[in-house]
């Protein structure tokens, strides 16, 4: 199969299934790999939500605490601007300089199992996730239907695809790839930068990791940074599983999810 | 990869890279891991552990300097001679009677799997080498400070007391009433210190006076606050309810 002709004719492409792409449904490790995912970013976003209740403040670079200043606190949680902290005492003479205060306000804090089920969950992404990765690039369904071509990205393309999505004009797709323009381009990017993202920037979290991976460290500009980047990401995740399930509805739900889970 | 049903030769070589990795890991799996008593989420952790264990070598965590020095909250006991409930009356009269005297009676005592079990006294740590190191704290409710310790490598004084070749790990005990353990990995780390010293003046009582323990490559909560005794075991001890597990918390806490 040269790249010309798949490029001029997409339609009878050939692919890991071996009937030609656009009639079939869902690849079995796609769809095996979708529902174990989907379980793992609905307990993710459960579990992270509740991490972030008890710290609901966000700060950019290194460290960051209730003593220092805060880029964003979110009304989330009864310890939202709590301030239930004793008189501070400065460590030096300097005035202005690093100050330690105690706690004396009993704080929401359920991170006993919160971190704990947001760890198994992330393996539960990840394991199943390099699986997918792997798959994707080495049987070519990321080259094939995931991976917008650089035609279809003519700016007049574009626009007639979002004026489609914005007037809630969903074509009648197909079960399974081949998938619209809008749609590749989002799936790309969740896969190949809101995924990797977090990932990374939760792995920053981590001192053990990052102990063996300084890097991750300056990539992000410092643990707080990956902490504030880690949540925007996750957010923007939350929006495209939203669009997601309105176009699962929207183009057929039992059918979507038929295909999806049974491959037909 | 085409569904012919034969061997191809990148799959080939993709199952022998995945055994070849496979073993490896495991190989480097700990043999010892905490009790998970079925219970899912902590098996999770233990995974977490036998990864980063298998997957991470034994690195230093970075150090700041001084210009990076930043507040730092204390949570958690910030006066252990405070603690009014009953069972625990003896140990907190003892922290305010140490304390009280400037903690020159207070004594580590090092004992369990060791060949010369012994009691330092804070003049008998300071006699060590000591060590200064700037790190960042994170606390596993999202914030982290940045302060400077200054102490006796943990393993500085396991070697004075002969650490036995059966012992994997070493459980500390508090003047908070608090049992926790780390294994032989992390107390030989040249960061973890027995810190009597923060920010250039002797450790404040809301930061674990007079002796706390660092372990720079976990969670915040596992370096002790109030040290009252170390015991090196070689078996697994999660402390009863007086340690993480019971209490709902991990043990390992790399992440």
């Amino acid at each position: 199969m040269t790249q010309t002709s798949r490029l001029a004719n997409p339609t009878p492409v050939q692919d890991d299934t071996g009937k030609p792409s656009g009639v079939h449904g869902h690849a079995r490790w796609v769809r095996i790999s979708h529902w174990i995912m989907t379980v793992s970013v609905f307990v993710l976003v459960f579990s992270g939500f509740e991490i972030l209740m008890v710290h609901p403040r966000l700060y950019w670079g290194i460290a960051g605490n209730d003593l220092t200043p805060a880029l964003l606190e979110l009304p989330i949680s009864r310890n939202y601007k709590h301030r239930g902290f004793d008189t501070p005492r400065p460590f030096f003479e300097k005035a202005g300089g690093p100050v330690s205060a105690s706690r004396t306000y009993e704080i929401f804090n359920q991170n006993g199992w919160g971190r704990s089920l947001h760890f198994l969950a992330a393996w539960l992404l990840v394991l199943p996730g390099v699986v997918y990765l792997l798959a994707g690039v080495f049987g070519g369904h990321f080259r094939r239907h995931i991976w917008p071509r650089l035609r279809e990205l003519a700016p007049h393309l574009v626009w007639r695809d979002v004026v489609g999505h914005l007037r809630l004009r969903v074509p009648p797709a197909g079960v399974g790839p081949q998938y619209g323009l809008l749609q590749k381009i989002s799936y790309s990017f969740v896969i190949f930068v809101a995924a990797p993202l977090m990932i990374l920037t939760g792995l920053t979290m981590s001192p053990a990791v990052t102990s063996a991976f300084p890097i991750l460290l300056q990539l992000f500009g410092g643990y707080q940074s990956a902490r504030t980047i880690h949540f925007f990401t996750s957010a923007a995740l939350v929006l495209f599983v939203i669009a997601h399930v309105v176009m699962v509805v929207k183009s057929g739900f039992r059918r979507q999810i038929r295909a999806m889970t049974l491959g037909e | 990869m085409k569904n012919t049903g034969l061997v191809t030769r990148r799959g080939a070589i993709l199952a022998g890279l995945a055994t070849v990795g496979g073993i490896a890991v495991a190989r480097r799996f700990p043999k010892i891991l905490p009790p998970t008593c079925g219970n899912v989420l902590r098996a999770g952790d233990s995974f977490t552990y036998g990864m980063q264990r298998a997957l991470l070598g034994q690195s230093l965590v970075r150090e700041y300097s001084l210009a990076d020095l930043t507040s730092f909250p204390a949570t958690g006991t910030t006066d252990p001679g405070a603690n009014v409930k009953p069972e625990l009356a003896e140990l907190s009269g003892s922290y305010r009677r140490l304390r009280d005297g400037a903690f020159a009676d207070w004594r580590l005592s090092v004992e369990g799997s060791v060949a010369r079990p012994r009691a330092f006294s804070l003049a008998d740590l300071k006699q060590f080498p000591p060590r200064t190191q700037i790190t960042r704290h994170t606390c596993e409710e999202g914030w982290t400070a940045i302060g400077q310790w200054t102490g006796v490598p943990l393993s500085a004084v396991l070697d004075v007391v002969g650490v036995l070749p059966a012992a994997r790990f070493v459980v500390f005990y508090s003047y908070d009433d608090w049992v926790d353990s780390i294994d032989m990995l992390d107390a030989m780390h040249p960061q973890t210190i027995l810190a009597y010293g923060m920010n250039g003046r002797a450790l404040p009582q809301q930061h674990g006076a007079p002796v706390r323990l660092r372990v720079e490559r976990q969670i915040g909560y596992k370096s002790m606050k109030y040290l009252a005794r170390i015991v090196v075991t070689d078996k697994f001890d999660d402390g009863g309810m007086k340690g993480n597990i019971q209490n709902g918390w991990s043990w390992y806490n790399g992440i």
